[in-house]
């Protein structure tokens, strides 16, 4: 079963080792330190066991249209956590709500420490618009059509961020934003604009915009449904790359076999609830819900 | 012909000269306003506040529907009473932007939705705020995209602004009614107004298509390259 789930060279090999050579972030790792180190990785949670983001009786209407029944997850620090689910099913709405790109119908959201909503008597509160956009700013998106800005060069999309919302000094984030972007393997190209990039390049691009907030949590929205075939293991390669710094990152992804050999949890999410969680292993060699095992048939195929 | 080419032109043509400079007056000063209303607008209609979307919807569709010569009679011969009193000039800058502006605000309004969406979602995620995501992202790109149509109008405005006369104000078309009032000759001098306006309106588009060309950025010349 596990190899029918790998048709992606990136199968056999043990989670989160990374690959010389494969991996374009790997390759110098000394630069990789530096920037990582920078960052407040250990600090992100004072307590390690405290999860960093957690999700509480979350619901979504859109109309009369219930999209998210009731979903409770949680995110530990320097975990990746996936969320893998039948078309429709409310994964990407579950995301999107994390991050206030879409406002909960109720539930409650906390976000290193800081509730970002609950719900009272049946209402929504939200935190202020202040609170919102700081915890945005450190759990930046990736999304499935890349969203970079048109009219800026790929140096200048990763540098706006920085600049604009962190205040970092022009010289400064420029020299980041290329070190980032040579990590992502696209130095070269720094003064492209988006529409001169390949969609595995402009993905790429906007991955490094991501990394670029210095985020506690990175969100993946279907990073590479969009990509053509020959594009998307450049793609997984830089996400895994991210993996292998304990990044904490939550994926929606129907990448099988990158979810089988990154997560480190799996929620299978199906008609707005999660159906089952478990790790990759559970999920995928032991199913135990129906739809889960009807679904995990379906992309066997 | 004799006549047209060596005594009306050279007797009449710099009185007409002195109303088409109104004219051009009138257009530019008047297209200054529309755009800074259109845009104003535009941004009001997509905004959260759902009163003043419904009232800048309801100005856009009253002023749509409504010839435009009737609105600078209205303008020019209503505000007198309610103790408002403007010289024709004024009068008329004031009927063509309103008139302008609410075609101009729809053009910014689908120029803005073109680029929202996805770009904004993109600021919003990296914690950018609605301001800062419409002054570096949004904005910049749908004032380019405007850019060929507003030129467009601008030179419909032009020659629209031939309606001014009716509001007396002494304007290329107007002084050409002088001429003819006191010469007969209204063959030729329509003629010379006819000329009068397409050069100006030629020229005008000439200019408009050099700007356009000139403000098309980087990014959209790859782009166009490209596909």
């Amino acid at each position: 079963m596990s190899n029918a789930l790998s048709p992606l060279p990136i199968s056999a090999s043990p989670k989160r080792k990374p690959e010389e050579g494969m991996d374009p972030m790997s390759s110098n790792k000394s630069a990789r330190l530096s920037i990582v180190s920078e960052k407040p990785q250990q600090s992100v949670a004072p307590n390690p066991a405290e999860p960093l983001l957690t999700v509480r009786g979350l619901q979504k209407r859109f109309g009369s249209h219930e999209v998210i029944k009731n979903i409770d997850l949680e995110v530990s620090p320097g975990s990746v956590t996936f969320l893998i689910g039948p078309s429709g099913g409310g994964k990407s709405t579950v995301l999107r709500c994390m991050n206030f790109l879409e406002t909960p119908s109720a539930g409650e959201i906390t976000f290193a420490g800081e509730r970002l909503c609950h719900t009272e008597k049946g209402r929504l509160h939200r935190a202020s618009d202040a609170v919102l956009r700081r915890a945005r700013a450190q759990m930046p998106m990736v999304f499935q059509h890349f969203n970079l800005f048109a009219h800026r060069t790929a140096l200048e999309n990763v540098i706006e961020g920085p600049i604009l919302v962190l205040g970092r000094p022009r010289e400064q984030a420029v020299a980041d934003g290329r070190e980032l972007l040579r990590r992502v393997g696209l130095l070269e190209r720094a003064d492209a604009y988006p529409a001169q990039l390949s969609g595995g390049q402009k993905q790429r691009v906007a991955i490094a915009r991501a990394v670029a907030m210095e985020p506690r949590l990175i969100l993946f929205d279907e990073p590479t449904s969009a990509l053509d075939p020959e594009l998307v293991a450049g793609v997984l390669d830089t996400i895994r790359s991210l993996a292998d710094e304990n990044r904490t990152m939550v994926v929606v992804s129907h990448e099988m076999a990158f979810a089988r050999r990154l997560a480190d949890r799996v929620h299978f999410v199906a008609d707005g609830v999660i159906a089952e969680s478990g790790s990759p292993d559970e999920i995928f060699d032991a199913p135990k819900n129906e739809r889960l095992k009807q679904f995990i048939r379906s992309i066997l195929h | 012909m004799y006549e047209f080419f060596f005594v009306l032109i050279p007797e009449y043509m710099p009185f007409l000269l002195q109303g088409a400079l109104v004219t051009v007056q009138i257009s530019v000063l008047s297209m200054i306003c529309a755009i800074s209303l259109g845009l104003l607008v535009a941004l009001g209609r997509l905004s959260n506040l759902r009163v003043l979307r419904a009232v800048l919807a309801a100005y856009v569709e009253i002023w749509r529907n409504v010839p435009l010569i009737v609105q600078l009679l209205v303008i020019y011969f209503s505000l007198p009473q309610l103790g408002i009193s403007l010289p024709g000039f004024w009068a008329g800058v004031l009927g063509l932007s309103l008139n302008v502006g609410a075609y101009l605000s729809e053009v910014f309004r689908a120029a803005i939705l073109s680029v929202e969406g996805g770009q904004k979602d993109a600021g919003l995620s990296i914690g950018m705020s609605r301001v800062m995501i419409y002054r570096r992202v949004i904005l910049p790109q749908a004032l380019r995209i405007a850019v060929p149509t507003i030129g467009g109008y601008f030179i419909a405005l032009l020659k629209d602004s031939a309606l001014v006369s009716y509001i007396a104000v002494n304007e290329l078309l107007r002084h050409g009614t002088i001429v003819i009032s006191n010469t007969f000759k209204s063959m030729e001098i329509y003629l010379m107004v006819a000329m009068v306006y397409f050069i100006i309106s030629f020229i005008s588009a000439r200019i408009v298509a050099h700007v356009e060309r000139s403000l098309t950025p980087a990014y959209l010349r790859v782009a166009q390259a490209q596909a």
